[in-house]
């Protein structure tokens, strides 16, 4: 069940938490406190700052700084109340794990997802609520001093940025709930929020005093996106037996290991060619979906790629095919081609790359890994499309320069990428009947698998190939 | 009321409870004796569908602890080991708000909290805040909670700690009072005259095992062996014990007394009062040594640990 199947029952009952934590929130003076401060007295400050820096630059002839900096208070003033939402959730969350008082609310009757979404919400509305008040004191302020009112779009903008950058913080704050047993702790790996969350912010002044406040929107959107995909990964981890099965902030290594080594191994035994028939091919199965949106990817990088080639266009010299000659053997021999230290080489430059994309998609649910991966066949559709405005056949350049070994390269990175984006998925949505971690453990097998089994031979075959095999294309189709 | 077969519950590679079976009915109060992280906490928590058996099944209240655990704790009250109260919260409040968890009527829920603070002496702490009462008020205040959707089962984690005896008689007549109702209760302790007043029936669990079980009658039959009867006299007499060792079998003895064992004291203790009465030997006393349930459950887990080695 998720929180779009909510009946009025549900809510009902979401309500009675997010009810008493409210009420007891506020009988907290270091939750109100900083509250009022940031909500009252933070907008009346920027405010003043506003006049008085508007006044400044006006004086000097440069309108357009303060014209800038009105908007950027404005984001900032409804950034701050809602910092208070991270410490609210970790205190909602592992506050009462801590203080043992969740485990009477699990013992009622309540649903998991009830929990969460009266949590949730206790921990996202007052502080939304401050700082919708703090942009309205501020607005005000601006409006009584500077007769200033900020465009509909943009105040549409902050109030949706404010929002989403609030669910964030929350939805990431249960996450890390779930996996620690105290404050202390969940302080700690508090970082992994409010660290990107302050870049987040510096990367936004940055928009708001370029004045593309167009790109608000994407951000926005991306915000959205990453909460969308933390909300279900919290409402996966908040469930009881997460909760109440860890007593102590302690990973057992030798039992997580027993869960990746079984699945490695599965049934097949001692037997390699049973393990590749029967285990690897399981794997393959179960990452087909990642396959074929992986496999769209890299088609679209091609086609990104090339769009982009009349954009930055190169000049139409560099890619003068005629002038290839065959004796282009000889100088790529130079360079380590046609050696087997040169296929070394170029192996090991390949399964750096795949092994940083698989490292970064750890990170970002497999998104950034399925990014990189696109970059070879966007820089590939680039060259084309280079190869085109000179006058030149793309598909012989493709033909030539990167199908021999490509052939081989290019599914194992699609397979590298498809095995990483499952096993960010793992994490959002474990097999049925699984821990989170259990199913991340499985995904890890699967990924081992893929890549001990198909990855490495793959990129070693591609870099023989490209080594040995594609210059002597490239010579014999285009030398003269 | 309560029934599990084969309950067992693992951590990764830890076994925190393997293979425990329980009945209660309705009207029975069993104790669940062990020393800590024996799997008490962990048997509750599976039966309070809060962890997931990893094998076996159980039912409370007739609802399928993994299949329906909804159900399961409409219909069970829990005293956690932790009272986990808000102590922001006034107990009113507190008690309100689990009143409308358990989806009762405000009206009903307000008379409910009245009886029951009433009952145990906290009418006129129902408006501070929980966070001034002592312990035992917080204990009290936690018992009351799982005492208010009035639930046929109730799963009481140690409800007399932090107790004055005052408040602690007043917590085992409510719980004996609830048997009375014909309510089924899982009492946890580490309190054995408190399991043994209370209880019906014992389990000893020791190692995520339950390593003894029975009635506490049973239990001292079947660990302690038959019951030891204390003879004393008026005055001493000689070879005391050696006169009575074709009868019974003698374990210790003094000059005016003996303390014997048999497994029939209704005609072995005639014969016994028979022979010294003709022998001019005076009888002060006769009475059965009360054996604790102490004794019963330090020899279950001697008795286990001998087996484990």
């Amino acid at each position: 069940m998720d929180v779009s199947q909510f009946t009025r029952h549900d809510w009902t009952r979401a309500l009675v938490i997010t009810r008493r934590e409210v009420r007891d929130g506020f009988r907290d003076w270091r939750i109100l406190v900083p509250i009022l401060v940031l909500t009252v007295f933070f907008p009346a400050l920027m405010n003043f700052t506003a006049s008085r820096a508007v006044a400044f630059v006006t004086e000097y002839g440069a309108p357009v700084i303060g014209d800038r900096l009105i908007p950027f208070l404005l984001m900032i003033v409804g950034f701050f109340p809602i910092s208070v939402s991270l410490v609210i959730a970790l205190e909602s969350f592992v506050g009462e794990k801590e203080r043992h008082s969740i485990e009477p609310l699990l013992s009622s009757p309540l649903s998991n997802l009830q929990l969460y979404v009266g949590k949730t919400l206790a921990s996202t509305v007052p502080p939304l609520l401050a700082a919708y008040l703090g942009i309205g004191v501020y607005l005000a302020g601006l409006y009584l001093n500077l007769r200033w009112t900020p465009p509909l779009e943009l105040l549409i903008q902050i109030i949706a940025l404010t929002t989403v950058q609030a669910t964030v913080m929350v939805s990431g704050a249960v996450i890390i709930s779930t996996q620690v047993t105290s404050v202390r702790a969940a302080n700690l790996m508090a970082s992994f929020i409010i660290i990107p969350m302050a870049l987040l912010v510096q990367g936004e002044s940055l928009v708001m005093f370029w004045a593309r406040y167009d790109v608000l929107w994407v951000i926005i959107f991306g915000l959205a996106m990453i909460n969308a995909v933390l909300v279900r990964m919290g409402v996966r981890l908040f469930n009881r037996e997460e909760l109440l099965g860890k007593e102590l902030d302690e990973i057992n290594v030798r039992a997580l290991a027993r869960v990746w080594w079984q699945e490695f191994v599965g049934e097949a035994g001692r037997s390699p060619a049973r393990w590749y028939r029967v285990e690897v091919a399981r794997s393959l199965y179960k990452i087909r979906w990642p396959i074929a949106i992986m496999s769209l990817l890299v088609v679209a990088g091609y086609f990104i790629g090339y769009r982009y080639a009349a954009i930055f266009q190169l000049p139409p010299a560099l890619f003068d095919l005629e002038s290839i000659s065959v004796d282009l053997k000889d100088r790529l021999e130079q360079f380590g081609l046609f050696s087997a230290s040169g296929a070394g080489r170029v192996f090991f430059q390949n399964l750096r790359a795949v092994l940083i994309a698989a490292g970064l998609g750890l990170f970002s649910f497999g998104v950034l890994s399925a990014v990189i991966l696109m970059l070879p066949t966007g820089l590939a559709g680039y060259f084309a499309g280079q190869v085109a405005l000179a006058g030149y056949n793309p598909w012989l350049f493709l033909a030539a320069f990167i199908l021999p070994h490509g052939l081989v390269e290019i599914p194992a990175a699609i397979l590298v990428g498809a095995a990483t984006m499952h096993l960010g998925a793992s994490l959002i949505s474990p097999p049925p009947g699984k821990t989170v971690i259990d199913g991340w453990l499985i995904a890890l097998a699967d990924w081992t698998k893929i890549f001990v089994g198909l990855i490495l031979p793959m990129l070693a075959v591609a870099a023989l190939l490209e080594v040995f095999v594609t210059p002597n294309v490239v010579v014999a189709v285009l030398g003269r | 009321m309560i029934e599990a077969r084969d309950l067992a519950k693992y951590f990764d590679d830890f076994h925190a409870v393997e293979s425990v079976s329980l009945n209660v009915s309705a009207g029975q109060v069993l104790a669940l004796l062990g020393p800590n992280g024996a799997g008490k906490t962990t048997t509750v928590r599976m039966l309070t569908s809060l962890l997931k058996p990893t094998r076996g099944t159980a039912t409370v209240a007739g609802y399928d602890v993994e299949r329906d655990p909804e159900g399961v704790r409409a219909n069970i009250g829990v005293l956690t080991e932790h009272h986990g109260l808000y102590l922001r919260s006034s107990g009113q409040e507190y008690l309100e708000f689990f009143g409308e968890l358990y989806g009762l009527d405000l009206k009903i829920c307000r008379t409910r909290i009245k009886e029951l603070l009433d009952r145990f002496g906290m009418a006129d702490a129902a408006r501070r805040r929980t966070g001034e009462y002592s312990k035992g008020m917080r204990q009290k205040l936690a018992l009351i909670r799982s005492m208010l959707h009035d639930p046929p089962v109730l799963l009481l984690d140690e409800p007399t700690s932090a107790m004055d005896p005052q408040s602690a008689k007043l917590v085992r007549d409510a719980i004996a009072d609830l048997r009375q109702d014909n309510r089924a209760i899982i009492l946890c302790t580490h309190n054995l005259a408190e399991a043994e007043t209370l209880a019906d029936a014992i389990a000893i669990i020791r190692h995520g095992r339950i390593i003894a079980s029975g009635t506490p009658d049973m239990l001292k039959d079947q660990l302690l062996g038959p019951a030891i009867m204390e003879l004393r006299l008026a005055a001493p007499v000689n070879g005391l014990g050696e006169s009575l060792a074709d009868v019974v079998t003698v374990v210790e003895q003094g000059d005016d007394w003996v303390r014997y064992q048999t497994p029939s004291p209704e005609t072995a203790n005639p014969a016994i009062l028979n022979r010294l009465g003709r022998g001019n030997a005076p009888v002060l006393t006769l009475a059965e040594v009360p054996r604790s349930l102490e004794a019963v459950y330090l020899r279950a887990v001697e008795e286990d640990e001998g087996v484990s080695q």
